[in-house]
């Protein structure tokens, strides 16, 4: 099972962003579009406490929208 | 040393680079993202040569086309200041300094904020700037749109169809925006205009429970909604500008002056698109001003002894 999630929405162009920049880096995760999975998306807003996309759930920990340092930062420690 | 540092990658920023590029100028771009702004739009059907493609679709294809040339890209990374220093400029990031003999300011808009009590703390927990974004994660439940325009609009159209109910307030008497937008908010029943009408506050407790909205400048209403959806429009981007001589002049509105060749009144320091007195901010026309830009630029610099 990938260790990243990425929650996203069908029309959200940071999701996008997310999403290639994650492909460039040749790392696994699993897409989860909160616009159709409406249980997947109250989980999400449960854990992080966020009602915002997208959240990339790594390390167990959340990052908000596309924020390349983070991501970056974090992917190293998978 | 470089030839220019462009400061953006909107699309005034990479058709400053292709015409850069094109001009063997060594060039550093300095970025964020790419795409800017448009990246962020939804269709987009104005765009000379393409009936029709998404923002994400077009900053690929802007990405593409700055990526074949081979110059210096500093991607997610802000620049925090830029400084005229004698003849040349000094560029500030995070992560270092670099120098220049031009630089081409061309950061765009970002949104507006309200500055209401409760806007910073409840940001992405039920306050959003991005309907396209966050839209669908309040379907089946209420939410206040605010604004007066087309995003307004555009942003009520998207969550009518699934939010249970759409307040849309805006400060105007009547909403301003395209007809055929309005006619379609105005006949459904689950959209309740307030006109004259200006948000106060936004409260609640892990997320947003309730805005309170004066209306008519008397009446005083508390809707119980669970999204805010702010589209009040953009602001410019500002980097801060040092120069001893003078100040960079702005217009009311933050917006960089610059003339008919997108020179600033600080000499080898041009801007471009949105975040200038440009008098449209479209796509093309954040293009087009990137083009002059570089344009101007080249001639400044080949007129300068080396």
């Amino acid at each position: 099972m990938a260790k990243i999630k990425v929650y996203s929405t069908s029309m959200c162009p940071y999701c996008k962003m997310t999403k290639e920049f994650l492909k460039e880096k040749g790392v696994e995760f699993e897409d989860i579009d909160v616009s159709v999975d409406r249980e997947a998306a109250m989980k999400m807003i449960e854990k992080s406490g966020q009602m915002a996309v997208s959240q990339i759930e790594i390390n167990g920990k959340f990052i908000i929208g596309f924020d390349r340092e983070a991501l970056e930062r974090e992917i190293k420690n998978v | 040393m470089y030839d220019t540092i462009i400061i953006g990658a909107g699309p005034a920023d990479i058709t400053a680079t292709v015409y850069a590029a094109r001009k063997k100028m060594k060039t550093l771009v300095i970025t964020e993202n790419i795409g800017g702004q448009a990246a962020l739009s939804g269709d987009i059907e104005n765009y000379t040569g393409y009936q029709f493609i998404t923002g994400p679709e077009l900053a690929k294809k802007f990405e593409e086309h700055l990526k074949k040339f081979d110059i210096d890209v500093k991607e997610g990374t802000e620049a925090v200041s830029v400084e005229k220093i004698d003849d040349y400029f000094t560029v500030k990031t995070g992560e270092g300094t670099y120098e220049s003999e031009i630089v081409i300011l061309a950061t765009g808009r970002k949104p507006r904020m309200l500055n209401i009590p409760g806007e910073r703390k409840f940001k992405n927990r039920g306050v959003t700037y991005c309907a396209t974004c966050d839209g669908p994660l309040f379907a089946g439940r209420a939410v206040a749109v605010i604004g007066g325009g087309n995003s307004a609009l555009d942003a009520t159209i998207q969550l009518m169809a699934i939010a249970t109910k759409v307040y849309l307030i805006t400060r105007n008497k009547e909403m301003k925006g395209d007809t055929v937008m309005i006619e379609k908010v105005k006949r459904s029943n689950k959209v309740e205009i307030l006109r004259d009408a200006v948000t106060k506050e936004i409260s609640g407790d892990k997320f947003v429970k309730a805005i309170r909205v004066v209306v008519n400048k008397t009446e005083e209403k508390i809707l119980d909604v669970k999204g805010v959806f702010i589209e009040i429009g953009s602001v410019p981007v500002a980097i801060p500008v040092k120069n001893s001589e003078e100040k960079l002049k702005v217009t009311k509105y933050n917006e960089i002056i610059v003339n008919e060749h997108c020179e600033t009144n600080i000499s080898g320091l041009f801007a471009a698109g949105d975040v200038t007195n440009i008098p449209e901010n479209q796509i093309i026309t954040a293009a087009g001003h990137g083009c002059i830009a570089l344009l101007s630029a080249f001639k400044y610099i080949s007129k300068r002894p080396s």
